[in-house]
C-alpha cells in the first residue's frame, strides 16, 4: 500500500521540486526571462484554477470570471497609486491613505473581488443556461466601463505602477523572489482546492453540477451552495489579480475585457475541466503557446483560433485526460474510482 | 423637443441594426440550441466584402449584392463543414470553438485587408438629408437604414408565421426528432437558417460601414450587444429580438445623449460629462441584469 501511495504522489512532487528549481536552471541558461514568463504562467494558473472551482465542478459556466482578477489588480493599483502620490483615498468619514503594502493591499484585493462575486452572483445564479453566460458577461462588461470611466487612474489607458507591493522581508522587485511567493500560492491553493472538492462541499457541489433538481430533493439549498462556490471562485481570482497588477507593474481595463474571460476559460477547458491539475496545464499550454506562435509569426491568431476549434472538436477532456491515459498506459500508475 | 426626435429616430436606427444581428442569432440559439459568438464575424467580413467591391466599382449597391451572398455562403459552407458537430455539445464548447473562429477570422481580415479601417461611402442617391417635419433635416441614409430594417422585420414575420419553410422552422425549434422523422431534411434545414442569419448580419454591416468605419474588432463590439438584445428579448423569440433591439437602441442613444446633460445639473461639467458617458455605456448592462433578475428568461420566453 505504502508503494502505492508513492507512486501516486511520486508526479506531483517531481513536479513541484522542477517548478522550484526553474530559477536557478534558467539563471544558469542565461534565460532569466523564462521567470517572468512562469511566473505569469502560474499567475494565470491561479485564476483559471478559481474558475475551474464553478465551472469544472460546479458546472456554472461563467464569462465573465475577467471582472475579478482585473477588481483585483485594481484594488492593488489603486492604492499604490494613492501611497505614490500621498493623496488619501478617502476623507470621510474615516482618514484612508493609499498603501503599497502586501499585507494590506492583497487581503483587501480578496475581499473586494469576493464582495463583487457575491452580489454578481446572487443574481446570476437566479438564470441559468446560456442566460447566466451572459448575465455573468454583462456584469463584466459594467465593470469594464466603470473602471474606462475613473480618470484619475489612467481611463481607458490604464496606469503604471513605480514598484511591486512591500512584503515585509521579501524583496518582490526580485523577480526570483517574486516567482517563488507565487509559486508558494499556487501549490497551497493546490492544496486547499484538494481538500475542498473531496469535502462535504466539494461532493455536493459536484451533485449539483450533475443533477440540480435531485440535490434540491434531497433538501440540500443548492443556490446557496452556487453562491458560496462563485464568492470563492471570485476570491482567488482577485489575488491573482493582485499578483498580476504586480508581475506586470501596471493595471488596465483590458484585465476586464470579456476577451480576458474568454482567454481564463480556454486555459479550463484546454487543461481539463473538473482535475485539479488541469488549469496549471491548460494555462502553461495557453500562454506557452502564444509565446511560441507570436514568434514564429505575428499572424498568429490565424493558427491558434483554428486550433482551438479543432481541440473542441477532437480532443475532449483537455490535455490533463492525455496524461491520464499515459500514466494508466504506463501501467496502474492511474487511478481507477 | 427636435433634438429629441433626432434622437429618437438615432435610436431607432440602432435598433433595427441590433435586429438585423439579434434576429439571426436568436434563431440560431433558439432552433439550433447553438451559442454563435462568430456571428459578428460575418458582420465585420460582410462590411469588408462590401467596401471593397464597392471601392473597386464606386457602387454601394453592387459591394451590398456581392457581400450578402458571399457572407451567407462563407458561413454555409463553415456550418455543414464544422460547427454542426457542435450542435449536441454543451454551449461551452460552443463559445470555445466560436471564440477560435473569431481570432481566425480577426486575423485573416488583417492579412487580407490591412490594419487600416476602412469607410464605405454612401450611394449618392442617399447621401442627402431629408426634411421629416419641416425644419428637422434627418439623413436620408439613415431613415433608410430603418425603412430596411423594419422591412426585414415584417419579412421574417411572414416567413417564420405564413410560409412553409417558416413552418419547418419552428417546428423543428420545438421537436428537431420529430421532424426528421415526418421526412424533413433537417441538416439541410439548418445550414439555410444559419445562412440566413449570416447574411442578415452581413447586411447589417455593411448598411453600419458608411457610419460606423468599417474595421477588424467591428463586430465584437456589436456581438456584445447582440447577445444583450437576445437575452432580453429570450432566446429563441423573433418578437423578442425585435422588441429588445429597440429597446436597448433606444436607451443607449438616449443615455449617450441626455445622461452628460443631465448630470450636469448637480455635478461640474467635466465629471459629469465623463461620468455620464461612462454611465451610458453601462447603462444597457443594467438594463438586462434587472431584467434577466426579473424575468430569468427574458422579456417574451420562447417556448414553454
Amino acid at each position: 500500500m505504502a508503494d502505492r501511495k508513492l507512486i501516486r504522489l511520486l508526479p506531483p512532487l517531481l513536479f513541484a521540486v522542477a517548478l522550484a528549481l526553474l530559477p536557478v536552471l534558467a539563471e544558469a541558461a542565461g534565460r532569466g526571462y523564462l521567470i517572468g514568463v512562469s511566473t505569469n504562467v502560474l499567475i494565470f494558473a491561479i485564476a483559471a484554477s478559481s474558475l475551474n472551482l464553478i465551472l469544472g465542478y460546479g458546472g456554472m459556466v461563467s464569462l465573465g470570471h475577467a471582472a475579478f482578477f482585473g477588481s483585483g489588480a485594481y484594488v492593488v493599483g489603486i492604492l499604490a497609486h494613492h501611497a505614490m502620490w500621498g493623496a488619501p483615498l478617502m476623507v470621510w468619514p474615516f482618514h484612508i491613505g493609499g498603501t503599497e503594502s502586501a499585507f494590506i493591499a492583497w487581503p483587501l484585493a480578496i475581499l473586494v473581488s469576493a464582495l463583487l462575486a457575491l452580489v454578481i452572483g446572487a443574481i446570476s445564479l437566479r438564470t441559468s443556461g446560456l442566460y447566466f453566460i451572459m448575465i455573468t458577461l454583462a456584469f463584466a462588461q459594467m465593470l469594464f466601463f466603470f473602471f474606462i470611466a475613473l480618470n484619475e487612474y489612467g481611463g481607458e489607458d490604464g496606469m503604471s505602477l513605480w514598484n511591486r507591493s512591500h512584503a515585509g522581508p521579501l524583496d518582490l522587485n526580485d523577480n526570483t523572489q517574486f516567482f517563488y511567493l507565487v509559486l508558494a500560492f499556487t501549490l497551497a491553493l493546490l492544496f486547499l482546492k484538494h481538500r475542498l472538492v473531496n469535502s462535504r462541499f466539494g461532493v455536493v457541489l459536484t451533485g449539483i453540477r450533475d443533477n440540480p433538481r435531485r440535490m434540491r430533493a434531497l433538501g440540500y439549498p443548492v443556490r446557496r451552495y452556487q453562491l458560496a462556490a462563485f464568492t470563492l471562485a471570485g476570491a482567488v481570482a482577485g489575488l491573482a489579480g493582485a499578483l498580476i497588477a504586480n508581475q506586470t507593474e501596471f493595471v488596465s481595463p483590458t484585465f476586464l475585457h470579456w476577451t480576458r474571460s474568454g482567454e481564463i476559460l480556454i486555459m479550463v477547458v484546454l487543461g481539463g475541466m473538473g482535475t485539479l491539475f488541469g488549469p496549471l496545464l491548460g494555462a502553461a499550454a495557453f500562454l506557452l503557446l502564444e509565446e511560441t506562435l507570436a514568434d514564429l509569426t505575428e499572424h498568429w491568431m490565424i493558427i491558434f483560433g483554428p486550433l482551438l476549434l479543432l481541440v473542441v472538436l477532437f480532443a475532449r477532456g483537455g490535455l490533463w485526460s492525455l496524461v491520464e491515459r499515459l500514466r494508466a498506459a504506463l501501467g496502474g500508475g492511474g487511478e481507477r474510482r | 423637443m427636435l433634438l429629441f426626435l433626432e434622437q429618437t429616430l438615432n435610436g431607432l436606427q440602432l435598433g433595427v441594426m441590433l435586429f438585423l444581428m439579434a434576429s439571426g442569432l436568436t434563431l440560431i440559439a433558439g432552433i439550433m440550441s447553438f451559442i454563435n459568438l462568430a456571428h459578428g464575424s460575418f458582420y465585420m467580413i460582410g462590411a469588408f466584402v462590401a467596401a471593397s467591391v464597392a471601392q473597386a466599382t464606386g457602387s454601394f449597391m453592387l459591394g451590398l449584392a456581392v457581400a450578402l451572398p458571399a457572407t451567407a455562403i462563407l458561413a454555409m459552407v463553415l456550418e455543414s463543414g464544422a460547427l454542426n458537430r457542435l450542435y449536441d455539445r454543451d454551449h461551452l464548447d460552443q463559445v470555445l470553438a466560436t471564440f477560435g473562429l473569431i481570432l481566425f477570422f480577426n486575423e485573416l481580415v488583417k492579412i487580407v485587408w490591412g490594419a487600416q479601417p476602412f469607410y464605405l461611402n454612401t450611394p449618392d442617391w442617399l447621401s442627402g438629408s431629408v426634411e421629416i417635419i419641416s425644419g428637422v433635416p434627418y439623413p436620408a441614409y439613415r431613415l433608410a437604414l430603418i425603412v430596411t430594417g423594419l422591412a426585414v422585420a415584417l419579412f421574417l414575420y411572414l416567413l417564420i408565421q405564413r410560409s412553409r419553410l417558416g413552418m419547418l422552422i419552428r417546428a423543428g425549434a420545438s421537436n428537431r426528432e420529430m421532424v426528421g422523422a415526418l421526412g424533413v431534411n433537417i441538416k439541410l434545414l439548418y445550414t439555410l437558417v444559419f445562412g440566413l442569419g449570416a447574411l442578415l448580419a452581413a447586411l447589417a454591416g455593411v448598411m453600419a460601414g458608411p457610419i460606423y468605419a468599417v474595421q477588424i474588432g467591428m463586430g465584437e463590439s456589436i456581438l456584445i450587444l447582440t447577445f444583450v438584445v437576445v437575452v432580453v428579448g429570450g432566446i429563441g423569440s423573433i418578437r423578442g429580438a425585435f422588441a429588445g433591439a429597440l429597446l436597448i437602441g433606444l436607451v443607449d442613444t438616449m443615455g449617450r445623449a441626455y445622461l452628460p446633460d443631465m448630470l450636469r445639473l448637480a455635478l461640474p461639467p467635466a465629471t459629469a460629462d465623463n461620468l455620464g458617458a461612462s454611465l451610458a455605456s453601462m447603462s444597457i448592462y443594467i438594463l438586462m441584469a434587472v431584467i434577466l433578475a426579473l424575468r430569468p428568461r427574458g422579456l417574451f420566453p420562447a417556448h414553454g
